[in-house]
């Protein structure tokens, strides 16, 4: 084998093998998202999250409209306080809109589902969504479930 | 008694100074695997001569190539080769000797995966800078000397024996050493290479000014090349001299070696008991 | 008793001996590395032998695992309702495991075998004395250039692995079984991170590539030489160099991701 064809040939495994690590980054990890579509932040308030994670997607009407940035606990209030990041192009959601937290499927993850409300108002850059629903707890369903059946 | 020695030693001594000793031995001890191979040696090898070393197999003729070689220390003696003490130096400086000597294994030992004419060219190639019309020029004029300027295409696997051996000694002397090593050149060969490697051996010494040490055990061929001999046995030297001088020596154990006598001081049976016993079960005849 | 008692105490000093041997071997190695830079085409050459010629099992090998994990994990998961996790599921073991743990076994039987068995029988006939003889130090000459050819391959095998793999599981999960294509991906990225996943990953594929290239060619050089020799050493450095990699994902999973 001529000393060129090995070069070429140690030249496209190399390749090769960048072009799996950057099918690997961008692909299959979450470095995707950086290269992200512009969009606005805005914030709401849970008493619990249940088990909502960073970069859960944020749908409306089953359409996955932005992520979740991130999420705080609020020590005054002692509420999760969780930044959504909305997609530059659904910037007409009303500013009345609802969040809640719902889990996809029996045991999937969980998301933000957002309920659209009837204000011509839209949210901007930095509003909040007054109106959420806590994500279910479990137990707290069969806490009210017991107590219900003693009644 | 005293002054014999001393004189000798005078002897010797000027002679060093003349640098007529390329290398010398002293009191090499080398045990391997509980095995005493070597108990007390000295060897004088003389700057351009051809010295045999000789002896029954097994003696270790080819363990004395390789602690000249630097590649087995000794447990004790002194072994200094192109002035250098071998057993003391680093591995940079042993590195750096060894481009002054040159070994002819008994295989050959040729890079397979090379052509005949790559590995010739592979210690040039290694250890000096030349532009590449030039090593080609003394690539082939390597194997100009041995025979086989014809052959540089060729690769190891397509080789007789006695060719390999050949192209093995052209790469061998490729860097033009100021000593050259042979490990039972002539063993298994037929007639008329055995001839060539003779004829090789003696011309590229006298040639190239060369020094020689040609470790054998076939009397004919190396009497009929060597200026000085060595015979080893049981771990010593039990004679030297020049081939003449031992061809007419008296002593049993050179007689036995020299006219290839089966049983003499190196005794035909292996140690054992006696037949009649091993044969009745000890019970006596 | 004294016997067996004695025996173990050998065998453990000429283990600890052989150990000593091949670390002092590895430092000689990693010394002469400026000088495998200063001539990159040995280097070009070993990794044309050590990884170009792996490609086909690994490419071939990563397709078919990616294709039982999809399908295994589609099995498991859809019981319990969390079928659209398949890609996660696909993604993190390749990426965090069988990756690097597969492509070090492979490499191991392929290409770490060839590597043990020709620097063996270059012992063997004698080719690495003469080239001692010839001041070329053959540990710089032959065994540094093929060390970091296996440190250097064995990663981007691996790398290649995982993406082949993923792939895989993308065949069989959205091509044959209907899982949405959507799902698969979104759910993966949303697991998979660089920090955490792939780089140590990729970590451990470079610890596996340093364990495979140096137990290969220690067994090589230390070969006795002969046939029986030479075989011996071919087959115990794939062992070692399995058991070795097995062992170290262990620790280096309990470090990384415990």
């Amino acid at each position: 084998m001529s000393q060129r064809l090995v070069e070429i040939w140690v030249g496209l495994f190399v390749a090769l093998g960048l072009a799996g690590f950057l099918v690997l980054a961008l692909q299959v990890s979450g470095l995707a998202e950086i290269r992200q579509q512009p969009g606005y932040q805005v914030a709401a308030s849970f008493d619990n999250i249940g088990g909502l994670r960073e970069r859960a997607p944020v749908s409306m009407a089953g359409v996955r409209v932005g992520k979740v940035e991130r999420i705080e606990l609020n020590p005054e209030s002692h509420q999760a306080e969780v930044i959504l990041r909305i997609d530059q192009r659904y910037d007409r959601i009303p500013v009345d809109t609802s969040a809640a937290i719902y889990t996809s499927g029996l045991l999937g993850e969980q998301y933000v589902g957002l309920e659209a409300g009837w204000e011509d108002e839209t949210l901007g850059s930095g509003d909040r969504i007054t109106q959420t629903q806590s994500a279910v707890v479990l137990e707290r369903l069969i806490g009210q479930f017991l107590t219900r059946m003693q009644d | 008694m005293d002054t014999a020695r001393s004189v000798k030693g005078e002897a010797m001594e000027a002679a060093e100074n003349r640098d007529e000793m390329l290398a010398r031995v002293r009191g090499l001890c080398v045990r391997r695997g509980g095995r005493s191979i070597f108990d007390g040696v000295d060897l004088d090898i003389r700057r351009g001569q051809v010295t045999a070393i000789m002896g029954p197999s097994g003696t270790g003729k080819t363990t004395l190539l390789r602690v000249l070689g630097g590649q087995l220390r000794p447990q004790a003696g002194e072994v200094h080769v192109l002035g250098e003490a071998v057993p003391q130096l680093s591995r940079a400086e042993l590195y750096a000797l060894r481009r002054r000597m040159g070994v002819l294994f008994q295989s050959g030992a040729l890079f397979t995966h090379l052509s005949v004419f790559e590995n010739v060219a592979f210690p040039i190639r290694e250890h000096a800078r030349l532009p590449e019309p030039l090593v080609e020029t003394l690539v082939l004029l390597k194997l100009e000397a041995v025979g086989l300027r014809g052959a540089r295409d060729l690769m190891p696997a397509e080789l007789s024996g006695g060719m390999a051996r050949r192209v093995a000694l052209a790469r061998a002397i490729a860097l033009d050493p100021a000593l050259m090593m042979y490990d039972e050149p002539f063993a298994g060969q037929d007639p008329i290479t055995m001839g060539v490697l003779i004829d090789l051996i003696r011309r590229l010494n006298d040639a190239l000014g060369l020094t020689s040490v040609v470790v054998s055990h076939d009397v004919h061929e190396t009497f009929a090349i060597a200026d000085y001999v060595y015979v080893l046995a049981d771990g010593a030297v039990i004679a030297e001299g020049t081939p003449a001088q031992l061809n007419a020596s008296e002593a049993a154990s050179v007689r036995q070696f020299v006219d290839a006598r089966p049983d003499g001081p190196v005794p035909f049976h292996y140690p054992a008991r006696s037949l009649a016993d091993e044969l009745t079960g000890g019970r006596g005849s | 008793m004294i016997g067996a008692i004695q025996g173990l105490g050998r065998r453990t000093l000429d283990g600890l001996r052989g150990l000593g041997e091949a670390v002092l071997l590895m430092l000689r190695i990693l010394r002469a590395a400026p000088e495998v830079v200063r001539r990159p085409r040995l280097l070009i050459e070993q990794l044309y032998v050590v990884g170009v010629l792996s490609l086909v099992i690994i490419l071939v090998s990563a397709l078919f695992v990616g294709l039982v994990l999809g399908l295994q994990g589609y099995y498991t998961l859809v019981d319990f309702g969390a079928e659209d996790a398949v890609g996660t599921m696909v993604a993190l073991t390749l990426v965090r495991e069988l990756g690097p743990v597969v492509t070090a076994l492979l490499f191991a039987g392929r290409a770490g075998s060839s590597l043990t068995a020709e620097v063996g029988l270059m012992k063997a006939t004698e080719q690495l004395s003469s080239m001692e003889m010839m001041a070329v130090d053959p540990e710089r000459r032959i065994l540094a250039p093929r060390f970091f050819a296996a440190l250097l391959a064995v990663p981007l095998l691996a790398a290649i692995f995982s993406a082949v793999g993923v792939f895989g599981g993308y065949l069989v999960s959205v091509g044959m079984i209907g899982i949405d294509a959507g799902a698969y991906w979104s759910n993966m990225q949303n697991a998979v991170t660089v920090q955490d996943d792939i780089l140590n990953g990729a970590i451990k594929s470079v610890v596996f590539g340093f364990l495979a290239g140096w137990i290969a060619l220690h067994k090589g050089y230390m070969a006795t030489p002969t046939s029986s020799g030479v075989s011996r050493a071919t087959t115990m450095g794939v062992v070692h160099t399995s058991l070795a990699v097995l062992g170290l994902d262990f620790l280096l999973t309990a470090l990384m991701f415990g």
